[in-house]
């Protein structure tokens, strides 16, 4: 039996605000538990919320990006449920009129190929606090910092069919917010997590099958692992004779397995209606037009730019733009080489991405500026360095933090490209191997790799390679 | 001479006697009825007597305004900051607010020495204050009556001249209505007039604060200190707040009066319809115009007020939940249990009843048909008011369609005490602003008119108020037992 | 219109109130007859009217500028808690 996989995501974002949605306190990370949350975040009697402005724009931004329609007039309305992290016993969010509505975004897969995935809708809402379970007995214990915390929700259409495409939508949206400089996209801090809504159907069926809601994905790396496994344990269900039951699991990372929460099953009624506290949220076109105008060059507009202004492939220019900052240190490399922009595409994602890969920094904490790698490259350009030289100079670099040319000049690396010193030290290696260069008129055309092998090894392989084998054909010439 | 704010005021102003005195005299009073009236449930002396010197430092220095040094009561729903604030519900018995309500520190900004918190029904929720879980509050001209509610404790403690202002709030009568049963004078302005900021919310589109007095000249002169814009409720109207004392004595000549034809049928008792027109013959008499008005979709304000309230009630009351603050139940075995217990031994049964009746009508599968149908029909009613008042400047009518009932009368049907609000929840509703000022007696309690305006009409409903009070007594009328004046 | 008992129990399950037995059937009836007289609501002609989610009309949300105004108030806050802990506010296991 062939199964097909849907697959729709719910992508909570938090929102580099300074302060919370609705309230005063600050939003920044680690404090000390309960010290960022003010009257309004712990839902005090009396106290009321009120609107944060850039949370606004911030939302209106991502509708932009996505070629979403704004909502000119959306409404805020509460979504009742107890939860000890939730201190009002609701959410402020957004129900029948989110502040974004449908758009899309095209996503690159493995393969090259484009596929666009619809965003249903996405709204403005309040993040609850957390709770902890470990280190207490019989207790959970609650820390509000989070709670009130901005975040747009990002609601796919259920387009995806596989847990890499998946994955490759979840990291264009993660590209396009940091882009938008709306998130700081930190997934181990939970600034950008997903819920995944997971069934199967039979391969050419129309209808779709039950789903479960998959929560606590913080990991690209997770957001696969929990879908392929959610898929295999609903495979399992139907290819038995059971059914899959509408429910919310939680993925567990330690064990790699997904479970049933309880605790979330009877929770479903919540009594969603506009919240009275807050007026309707109504944009003018002065305001959208500002948030069009400071939106900044987006990845695909990048990414089509990088095809036409240094003649990439499609490919290269994705990946060099899947962040600002890797974007703008290509942009500055190829500077430096203006004539080999593509050099510059194989360098940067080449052997500086696997630099930083293998110390897991970003591109902002590298250990080597644009300007150097720059630098480097330029010697490959004026031949003072072969391709060979150029990765162990990278090396030496990346240790040390020095410029090319030192470190060209301190290890006498540069490459030798005097005629008249290559064609010496070819004579000599001529005149003292007589039988090969014999054997090698008479037609053994391989002898000419030995005379290469002799003459970098006379040169310390600092030969320029082009120049001596040009000189050498003519040398062995009859 | 001192039977008002503003001549106490005066009093204060002329030295006749000091913030501290009058502090002591209102402490006193207070203490001394609680045991028949119940009307408090804190008595702040201690800070009381500081507020009232530091007053009396303010008018040695010449300082000071209209209501500096004057003693006064706040509705205990009004969080004051290292005071306890109940809200008359065992949830909230230990509750010390960390902040003051807007509304409470305007009045302080303004120099009037608060000396009690003002017993109430528990979360507003009640017409005749015996959902306190502080007990209920007697009504001053009979002790075996109810004073109305929500607001009964700080309108039976203006009756009893124990201060000569309160504190009140408004969500579907609470002000108007145990005014009227009281004898006394109060004004719920329009929605969005009075920051809700610190107000413990019952229903936030309906709940508005405003004050009970013995005049209007009084409610004036706290409005205008209390009302404005604030940044801290979004609901709260960025406009210029008026000197409503300023135009109290503008002439009534032409001044268009609406009687509302649904005010006046069944179910009204004829011993309050009877003072309530003899209201039109002074106001004729001032120069007014009067003609019947009718608002045909009045009728359903009540099946519309007992949806939307219980709903707003059910989810404005899930915080409280014995985690933060508040009461918790003892030995708790689960979070489930936790939630359910503090809840259930918290909050008293008619709380738990709106709880319910909100959770009902906001529930998969009921929503349209209850909670989206009230808020059409209450486009509707609102639709006729705005109609109305195309026609006349003010509406009038009773406030309560009988005088104040026995304790335990109604308690055991929550319909007929829901009825009690027929006249005034249309107001709150509506957003407008609405006055209720004692007109006449029956039986020997009070009886009291209503006015409503248009939205942001406070000053013509309080212009017109001052001008019958200016021509008639009822207001100044006094419960026996009780003295008439303030002064000690 | 009536509720049965176990409406009645879901209700309050929703809304996490503890019923006594003998509350349950005395909410069923109250609520039933609350019910009764909103229903009257069912008649009232409504055409194609908005909905009205607030008193005033044409009254837009305000936006607060993206200022961190509020310091740390947690030993304040904190003194009406019923059980903290290291600044943390506890309750019974969470079982997720």
């Amino acid at each position: 039996m062939e199964w097909e996989t849907v697959i729709g995501l719910e992508i909570h974002t938090q929102l580099a605000t300074v302060s919370k949605i609705f309230s005063g306190s600050p939003t920044a990370y680690g404090a000390e538990p309960n010290t960022q949350a003010d009257l309004v975040d712990l839902g005090y009697p009396g106290v009321l919320p009120v609107l944060n402005e850039a949370a606004v724009r911030m939302a209106v931004q991502f509708g932009l990006a996505i070629g979403a329609a704004i909502t000119r007039r959306s409404v805020f309305a509460r979504k009742n449920y107890f939860y000890p992290d939730l201190p009002k016993g609701y959410q402020i969010s957004q129900y029948e009129l989110p502040i974004v509505g449908k758009g899309h975004l095209d996503v690159m897969q493995e393969d090259g190929t484009v596929r666009r995935v619809g965003i249903t809708r996405a709204h403005l809402e309040e993040d609850a606090g957390k709770s902890q379970h470990e280190g207490h007995t019989g207790v959970s214990a609650i820390d509000l910092n989070r709670a009130g915390t901005p975040l747009i929700e990002i609601v796919s259409e259920p387009d995806m069919r596989s847990a890499k495409e998946a994955v490759a939508y979840m990291k264009k949206v993660h590209t396009l917010v940091r882009y938008l400089g709306i998130c700081d996209g930190n997934m181990q801090e939970g600034s950008f997590r997903c819920d995944a809504n997971v069934s199967i159907r039979r391969k050419g069926a129309e209808k779709f099958g039950t789903r479960a809601e998959l929560k606590n994905l913080n990991s690209f790396r997770f957001v696969e692992k929990a879908i392929n496994h959610e898929v295999q344990r609903q495979i399992d269900i139907l290819e038995s004779g059971g059914q899959v039951v509408q429910e919310t699991r939680l993925y567990d990372a330690d064990k790699d397995e997904t479970r049933s929460m309880r605790s979330k099953e009877e929770a479903n009624d919540y009594r969603y209606f506009p919240d009275p506290d807050l007026l309707p949220v109504v944009l003018d076109e002065s305001f959208i037009e500002a948030q069009r105008a400071a939106l900044p060059e987006l990845p695909d507009q990048k990414a089509e730019r990088f095809q036409q202004q240094y003649g990439l492939p499609a490919y290269d220019a994705q990946l060099l733009t899947a962040s600002r900052e890797m974007a703008s240190f290509y942009e500055e490399v190829a500077r430096a080489v203006p004539a080999e922009p593509k050099l510059a595409a194989n360098w940067v994602m080449g052997d500086f991405s696997a630099a930083l890969n293998k110390e897991g920094l970003d591109v902002g904490a590298s250990r080597l500026s644009a300007a150097q790698l720059g630098g480097l490259l330029r010697r490959i350009v004026d031949n003072t360095l072969s391709g060979k030289l150029a990765k162990e100079v990278f090396e030496v670099m990346w240790a040390d933090g020095s410029d090319a040319d030192a470190v060209i000049e301190a290890r006498g690396l540069k490459q030798i490209t005097d005629e008249g010193a290559i064609g010496k030290v070819l004579d000599e290696i001529i005149a003292a191997n007589p039988k090969q260069l014999a054997d090698y008129r008479s037609g053994k055309d391989k002898l000419f790799g030995f005379f290469v092998g002799q003459a970098m090894k006379a040169t310390g392989g600092k030969a320029n390679p082009a120049l001596l084998n040009q000189l050498l054909k003519q040398k062995l010439a009859p | 001479m001192d039977v008002t704010l503003a001549g106490l005021a005066a009093g204060l102003k002329a030295r006749r006697f000091s913030s501290v005195e009058l502090t002591r005299e209102a402490l006193a009073r207070a203490e001394a009825s609680q045991g028949a009236l119940n009307t408090l449930i804190s008595i702040t002396a201690e800070s009381a007597l500081a507020a009232a010197a530091v007053a009396d430092q303010r008018l040695a220095r010449g300082e000071g305004g209209p209501l500096t040094g004057v003693p006064m009561i706040h509705k205990d729903i009004f969080c004051t900051a290292g005071v306890l604030t109940t809200c008359a519900s065992r949830m909230l018995s230990n509750f010390v607010a960390p902040y003051d309500a807007t509304v409470v520190a305007k009045l302080r900004a303004a120099g009037m020495v608060m000396v009690g918190k003002a017993n109430m029904d528990e979360f507003a929720m009640g017409s005749s204050n015996e959902t306190s879980y502080y007990g209920p509050v007697m009504n001053p001209w009979d002790l075996a009556r109810v004073p109305g509610g929500s607001s009964g404790g700080s309108a039976a403690a203006v009756a009893a001249r124990l201060a000569p202002l309160a504190t009140a709030t408004d969500t579907g009568g609470s002000i108007r209505q145990p005014a009227a049963l009281c004898g006394v004078t109060g004004i719920k302005p329009t929605y969005g007039r009075v920051s809700r900021y610190g107000m413990i919310a019952f229903a936030s589109s309906l709940d508005q604060a405003g004050v009970i007095t013995i005049t209007a000249e009084d409610a004036a002169l706290a409005l205008t200190a209390m009302a404005g814009f604030d940044p801290k409720d979004s609901t709260s109207v960025d406009a210029p707040v008026p000197d409503y004392a300023a135009t109290l004595a503008a002439p009534l000549a032409g001044l268009k009066v609406g009687i509302v034809k649904e005010f006046f049928g069944e179910g009204l008792a004829s011993e309050v319809e009877g003072p309530v027109r003899e209201v039109l013959a002074v106001l004729t008499k001032l120069g007014a115009q009067v003609r019947e008005v009718s608002l045909p979709s009045l009728p359903l304000s009540v099946p519309t007020y007992y949806v939307v309230a219980p709903a707003e009630c059910s989810s404005n009351l899930a915080r409280f939940d014995g985690v933060r603050y508040g009461y918790r139940c003892k030995d708790p075995k689960d979070l489930i249990d936790l939630y359910k217990r503090s809840r259930a031994e918290g909050f008293g049964a008619e709380v738990k009843r709106r709880i319910m009746t909100g959770t009902y009508v906001l529930s998969a599968g009921y929503y349209d048909a209850y909670y989206l149908k009230a808020q059409k029909v209450r486009a509707l009613i609102t639709a006729d008011f705005r109609r109305a008042f195309g026609e006349v400047d003010l509406l009038l009518g009773p406030t309560s369609p009988t005088v104040a009932f026995g304790i335990g009368d109604k308690t055991s049907d929550p319909i007929t005490m829901y009825l009690n609000d027929i006249y005034t929840i249309g107001a709150n509703l509506a957003g407008l602003p609405a006055l209720s000022m004692p007109c006449g007696f029956a039986g020997g309690l009070p009886v009291g008119v209503q006015l409503i305006g248009p939205h942001f009409g406070e000053a013509r409903l309080l212009n017109a108020a001052h001008r019958y009070q200016q021509e008639t007594d009822w207001h100044l009328k006094a419960p026996a037992g009780f003295k008439a004046g303030f002064a000690p | 219109m009536s509720l049965t008992p176990k409406q009645i129990e879901s209700i309050a399950h929703l809304a996490r109130l503890e019923l006594k037995p003998e509350e349950i059937s005395a909410y069923a009836g109250s609520l039933g007859s609350i019910l009764d007289m909103i229903s009257q609501l069912e008649k009232a002609d409504t055409g194609n009217l908005e909905p009205m989610a607030h008193p005033l009309e044409g009254q837009v949300q305000r936006l607060r500028a993206d200022q961190a105004t509020s310091g740390n108030e947690r030993d304040l806050y904190q003194r009406n808690a019923p059980q903290v802990e290291a600044g943390l506010y506890l309750v019974p296991r969470v079982i997720e």
